[in-house]
């Protein structure tokens, strides 16, 4: 195949097939086994400096928050992103000092809240590097691509802009139809963080509503740790085996945190908490205020229940599941400042 | 946006009006949300019941009951008929399902090539925006594109500082000959002066209507480059008390139409 043109930024987790098949015929076990641990030793036993994460769910919407913040209270360092659609994940995640790289198709920005002032202020000083650009779209080809062990995945997006030259995209002429075509590498993330409903103890996991992206990032990761709402029986997957869209084979860590989505969405459970992000949204203004925000909610507490009790506890959750049923209004403080 | 003082409705009104307006029942359009889909909605509980609504993150055929806050939250399946995925949904446009798509944008040149990454040079933006998110691929794959943006003389110019997502690139024939499907690219864009279109023969942006007060001079001081006018350009009507009702129907908090 002939390249026509290639873009020139880095290619983020890329391996050769057969060398990541070797990879996971050694590391990914097909054994039936108990993987449930604490979220530290998740953490800790998956989690290296210097790796290439991808936070799963969309941004704010079924992000593992439990997972991020103890990754930074862990002070991982040089981490490289995945800013495949990331909002808050990523906003957080970059502000704290541990990643170094992203590869961006969304990222820095807060959708209908506005700009991420942190994350933005760390690439505008240079802090953090953005090393490639891509899609959205884009991105979660190449999860298809590694999932399926093919070392790119041939689309018709990117072409012909900045955002291809800038990607890891290369341009061919398309042996069948003799037209130009757009060949976006696999991307296997060394770990990626999912947050579901629930799973059994093994990682079979059930997500209710939209995948966004996991189903093809869950089976491209190398190494998978599962939060879950809740940790099901065996056979309440064995009896409807059709709702399993992440099988335990490539899950590595199973970690029951009820709520790991705070302050994000939840989807069908509980709603955002504009009120807790919108306090993130207005510290985050300043480096000092990010530093207490970091203080106050991750350094401080130490395990999730207390960060849940610090954030209003009981009450807060009933109000954010209520807001998710629209049974009470959204409280959002970045709206009045708004106005 | 400022509020229009001789007519009674904001120009944010006015332009998800505009935008309703376009989209035709039977048809499909891809939304991000904020006015894309506040847009949709209004054409959906207007003229176009069956306007199928795919958001990105999965959600297809929405019924939203209220502006969802982002394109993953479970507004954007609320009613669906499909709670899919993101593979899905690029694959269908890419196939060929979706007429419509909405986009918004820092910065457009003639060609309805739009700028989302960052303003000043790549290696030091003076500003980073989020980037492509999937704007690129609304602008490669939908069938015709709709660009929501305001308008002024940093925002319309003669070159993206980045291009992002591709409009009509450097004019007739060069989406088909980088790969982009044949066919497809900008149709309208919607500001808060006018509504433009594209020359079938040049593919260079030329106006369609004028909002209520707005003048020609308004629009082309507002423009780096030169928008073309063939015969007089028609008005566009404002705002019925309807839409204006059902507009904050959807979005009662005011996040985006206040």
């Amino acid at each position: 195949m002939h390249v026509l043109s290639e873009g020139t930024g880095e290619v983020l987790g890329w391996h050769d097939p057969d060398e990541n098949r070797r990879w996971i015929r050694k590391h990914k076990s097909r054994d039936l086994k108990d993987k449930r641990m604490g979220v530290q030793e998740a953490v800790t036993t998956f989690i290296k400096d210097g790796d290439f994460i991808a936070s799963g769910g969309f941004g704010h919407v079924r992000v593992s928050m439990a997972l991020i913040y103890e990754i930074i209270r862990q002070r991982k360092q040089n981490l490289a992103l995945a800013g495949k659609t990331a909002v808050h994940d990523a906003d957080i995640l970059i502000s704290s000092g541990c990643v170094s790289k992203v590869e961006a198709a969304y990222c820095f920005g807060h959708e209908l809240r506005g700009l991420s002032p942190a994350s933005r202020r760390a690439v505008e000083t240079g802090s953090c590097k953005v090393v490639a650009e891509i899609s959205n779209g884009g991105y979660q080809w190449r999860f298809l691509a590694a999932m399926m062990g093919v070392p790119f995945i041939p689309s018709r997006v990117l072409s012909g802009t900045d955002t291809f030259k800038h990607s890891s995209s290369k341009l061919v002429k398309d042996p069948f139809s003799g037209k130009s075509l757009c060949l976006i590498p696999a991307c296997y993330p060394d770990v990626a963080l999912i947050h579901v409903h629930r799973c059994d103890k093994y990682g079979n996991a059930q997500i209710d509503g939209i995948l966004v992206e996991d189903f093809e990032l869950s089976r491209a990761a190398r190494r998978l740790i599962v939060t879950t709402e809740e940790v099901i029986d065996n056979e309440r997957i064995r009896g409807a085996p059709w709702r399993t869209v992440i099988p335990f084979y490539v899950v590595d860590a199973v970690v029951e945190t009820p709520y790991g989505a705070h302050p994000c969405q939840m989807p069908l459970r509980y709603f955002s908490d504009e009120e807790h992000i919108g306090e993130w949204l207005a510290l985050s203004r300043t480096s000092e205020g990010v530093g207490q925000y970091f203080e106050k909610y991750v350094y401080g507490v130490d395990a999730f229940d207390d960060y849940l009790d610090l954030v209003g506890g009981i009450k807060k959750l009933i109000y954010l599941q209520k807001v998710e049923q629209l049974r009470a209004p959204m409280k959002a403080p970045w709206l009045r400042r708004r106005r | 946006m400022t509020a229009n003082e001789t007519h009674n409705y904001s120009s944010t009104e006015l332009l998800a009006c505009v935008a309703a307006r376009i989209l035709e029942d039977k048809k499909s359009v891809f939304v991000g949300t904020g006015l894309p889909i506040i847009a949709a909605t209004l054409a959906q509980r207007t003229h176009a019941p069956n306007l199928l609504v795919v958001f990105e993150a999965g959600g297809v055929g929405s019924q939203i009951p209220v502006l969802p806050l982002s394109v993953g939250d479970s507004r954007t399946f609320y009613r669906a008929v499909m709670a899919s995925s993101m593979h899905d949904t690029m694959a269908m446009s890419q196939a060929g399902y979706l007429d419509y798509g909405f986009l918004g944008a820092a910065q457009i040149d003639v060609y309805g090539n739009i700028n989302t990454t960052l303003i000043g040079s790549y290696t030091k933006p003076r500003v980073r925006l989020p980037g492509s998110g999937g704007a690129n691929d609304v602008g490669s794959l939908c069938w015709r594109t709709i660009i929501l943006m305001r308008q002024d003389r940093k925002r319309f110019v003669n070159d993206v500082d980045f291009l992002t997502t591709p409009g009509y690139l450097t004019g007739p024939g060069s989406r088909e000959a980088v790969g982009l499907p044949a066919d497809g690219g900008p149709y309208r864009v919607i500001t808060q002066l006018g509504v433009y279109g594209f020359d079938d023969s040049t593919k260079r942006m030329n106006v369609v209507s004028l909002h209520p007060g707005t003048t020609l001079e308004q629009v082309r001081a507002a423009s780096e480059f030169e928008i073309t006018v063939s015969g007089k350009p028609s008005r566009t009507k404002p705002p019925t008390r309807r839409e204006l009702k059902i507009l904050h129907e959807i979005d009662p908090e005011g996040i985006v139409v206040s």
